[in-house]
């Protein structure tokens, strides 16, 4: 999929193929938007703590250098190692090296996006360490042989029989099953024997504390608590933004974080680590990969403040048509749009253009991340690093002529309009996107402008 | 009072009657409109495109032909908020400041300015309202969904004193209609499935006019319920509050 030549457009009409498949998809993921809604709205102050929880990071984002020193120190303190990691390619060595030490070739790992960014189980897979995904979702794609769709449902895109040909072929049960309850507790039992074999656990971090040095991961399922509770040695890569200052400032996060993820109060299993066991080792690497420079941004360091609740993608009516895959990037949807762009120019320019700008996103964020805004903001940067397609130029230059000149203007509507009526094929035809699937609009016999010169003469200028 | 009358380049030319319906809505509230000949466009298609360094001149033109006014009217959300967050002219930044803050939407000038309280307006037809995103979101003409907030609506406060209308209920009051400027072409597969469930929304719930703030969004729905064969039309909000 990261080698896909394909933009946004092109995959997200491959995915429109299938319309009844749209459809659940945008159905299921609406669903969740619901309980979002619901659940928000049983908490009167819920707007209150959506601008506690922006603001707690805007001091972060502006404060990171003191926090992430403090986080480090109390850390080190409690017993963890820190290391730090400048992109992707660091932290994935960091991951092997610390695999290495523990003489081991094979690895169990929770859910953590920050390691699909860094493509740490490719890289891990080329060096002949078998990495194990233990979250239920990102099984289920990586036994697919896919990347996750969505950030904190990876295999929304499934349907339960297709799961269950998933387990037929890799987990050796009977074929056509599709009970949900039969393939999770499929899914348990091969789980269990990778957690009670794997001496090397990895996890994402949800939450970092400075004051206390330790981090918190959120999980439905336990199966964080499962791989790192069991291992010798517990490896927690987070985000440099992942910080807050005191513990707390975790209730407001708590609070948010799932109710926008999914509708639940809170999550299943928030837990927390501080120091590692007797005996065993516990590492946490701090990744900036892209982070500073999008700190650097002013227009875009606010994306920074994400907690990677998804509310955004669910409630994306592009993304409910679209699917994860078609954003080509680990993090999909509109909060992935305006941090993709940051990493790579050129291979994301597409996706700021992936929105029609309703401004639904930026509404359910909890960190009130202005993304629609940003979204306009990343076309501008875009455009002007040379990054727009030739015939949007040219297109976007004569439109600037015509509406540059109330003459002209006026000229281009006549003719235009004439042509519609007299010629209609110049414009109905599969050259012009908007008349496959759509009617153009009846020319009417004269514009408002003309109108108003004849019937509201006296007053016109 | 004094009133330009800021017409969006595609309503002057598909659908003047939209226009006709505004001045003459305005005209019968006591208003003194004056129509300014010389406007083209906000600039929001180039500017939404990422080419708003094109916009210069379009700004100009703006200014040039509404800063006199007290009020600058439109029958349009999606343009209105245009000029509020991206109207500028480095030769004269005061002028686009004052005009940023003195244009409003037709139905927030109807309620927030005029503040009407009864029309004179017969509609006897079932009608779905399509909340606008810019309107919505972007100038809170409505409460949005997404927000644990008090509950209102410009449109359909003003559409509850039409006489005889009757206003369905929509599964998804509130989402996008996928038109998005040159969205609807550039992403065409998403952009017309969006529109589709859209219309479905309204057709399920027995609509026989969809209408709304504006008319891009009104005019992406036309495009697809006559590709339907469908005979449920698209108005103008200012047509329906106009009508007699």
């Amino acid at each position: 999929m990261e080698n896909s030549t394909k933009d946004h457009a092109e995959l997200a009409q491959d995915f429109n193929r299938d319309e009844d498949r749209v459809n659940w998809h945008d159905e299921t993921l609406w669903f969740i938007r619901q309980k979002r809604d619901k659940t928000a709205h049983q908490i009167p102050e819920w707007e209150a703590l959506r601008e506690a929880a922006s603001q707690i990071k805007n001091n972060v984002l502006s404060n990171l250098h003191n926090y992430l020193v403090l986080f480090e120190k109390n850390a080190v303190t409690n017993g963890i190692v820190v290391h730090w990691a400048a992109d992707a390619s660091e932290h994935n060595k960091i991951v092997h090296k610390l695999i290495s030490e523990a003489n081991v070739n094979r690895m169990v790992k929770s859910k953590s996006m920050l390691t699909e960014e860094c493509g740490l189980n490719e890289y891990l897979a080329e060096h002949g360490i078998e990495v194990i995904d233990s979250d239920l979702g990102e099984r289920i794609v990586q036994l697919a042989e896919e990347p996750p769709s969505h950030i904190v449902l990876p295999c929304i895109h499934k349907k339960k029989e297709e799961i269950g040909e998933i387990f037929h072929k890799h987990l050796g049960i009977e074929a056509n099953i599709s009970d949900p309850q039969f393939l999770t507790e499929t899914a348990r039992g091969h789980l269990r024997e990778i957690f009670l074999t794997r001496k090397v656990a990895l996890t994402g971090v949800n939450f970092a504390i400075a004051e206390t040095g330790e981090f918190v991961v959120c999980t439905n399922e336990g199966n964080a608590d499962m791989g790192a509770h069991l291992a010798d040695v517990h490896i927690a890569s987070m985000g440099i933004e992942k910080l807050i200052p005191e513990r707390k400032h975790l209730g407001v996060f708590l609070r948010l974080l799932t109710r926008s993820a999914t509708g639940q109060p809170i999550t299943t299993y928030s837990s927390h680590f501080k120091k590692p066991r007797d005996g065993k080792k516990m590492h946490v690497i701090l990744v900036d990969n892209g982070r500073t420079v999008q700190l650097g941004r002013k227009d875009f360091r606010n994306s920074l403040k994400c907690i990677r609740c998804a509310a955004c993608m669910n409630t994306c009516p592009v993304y409910r048509r679209s699917g994860g895959h078609s954003y080509h990037t680990a993090v999909a949807g509109p909060i992935g749009s305006i941090l993709a762009p940051n990493l790579d120019m050129k291979k994301y320019a597409d996706l700021p253009f992936a929105s029609t700008l309703c401004g639904s996103c930026s509404n359910v964020c909890p960190v009130k991340i202005d993304i629609h805004e940003q979204l306009y903001k990343w076309r501008q940067v875009l455009v002007k690093n040379g990054y727009a397609p030739a015939a949007k130029k040219v297109g976007m230059q004569l439109m600037t002529w015509t509406l540059s000149s109330p003459g002209f203007y006026h000229t281009v509507g006549k003719v235009g309009r004439l042509v519609m009526k007299h010629a209609p094929f110049a414009v109905n035809n599969k050259l012009n996107p908007w008349f496959k699937q759509r009617d153009m609009p009846y020319p009417p016999a004269e514009s408002f402008n003309e109108w108003y010169a004849k019937n509201e003469g006296k007053t016109h200028r | 009072m004094k009133v330009g009358l800021f017409i969006p380049c595609y309503v002057d030319q598909f659908y003047p009657n939209a226009a006709i319906a505004t001045l003459r809505l305005l005209q019968k509230l006591g208003v003194e409109v004056v129509y300014p000949s010389k406007q083209t466009c906000c600039g929001q298609p180039m500017a939404n495109s990422g080419f708003e360094h094109l916009t210069k001149r379009c700004n100009e033109l703006f200014i040039e032909n509404f800063e006199e006014f007290d009020y600058i009217v439109a029958p349009s959300g999606s343009c209105v908020l245009h000029i509020r967050d991206h109207l500028h002219d480095d030769k004269n930044p005061e002028a686009a400041k004052r005009i940023s803050h003195k244009i409003y939407e037709l139905t927030a000038f109807l309620t927030g300015v005029l503040k009407v309280k009864s029309l004179a307006a017969k509609f006897p037809y079932r009608v779905g309202i399509h909340q606008s995103c810019h309107g919505q979101r972007g100038l809170h003409i409505s409460s949005m969904t997404e927000l644990v907030s008090p509950e209102f609506s410009k449109p359909n406060s003003l559409l509850n004193m039409v006489q005889d209308i009757e206003l369905i209920h929509l599964d998804r009051k509130d989402e996008c209609c996928g038109f998005g400027g040159t969205f609807c072409v550039t992403e065409e597969a998403v952009s017309v499935k969006m529109g589709k469930d859209r219309v479905e929304d309204h057709l399920k719930h027995g609509a026989e006019y969809i209408t709304g703030v504006d008319m891009s969004c009104m005019m992406h729905m036309e495009g697809i319920l006559k590709r339907l064969g469908s005979k449920v039309k698209v108005i103008h909000i200012a047509e329906i509050l106009n009508a007699e």
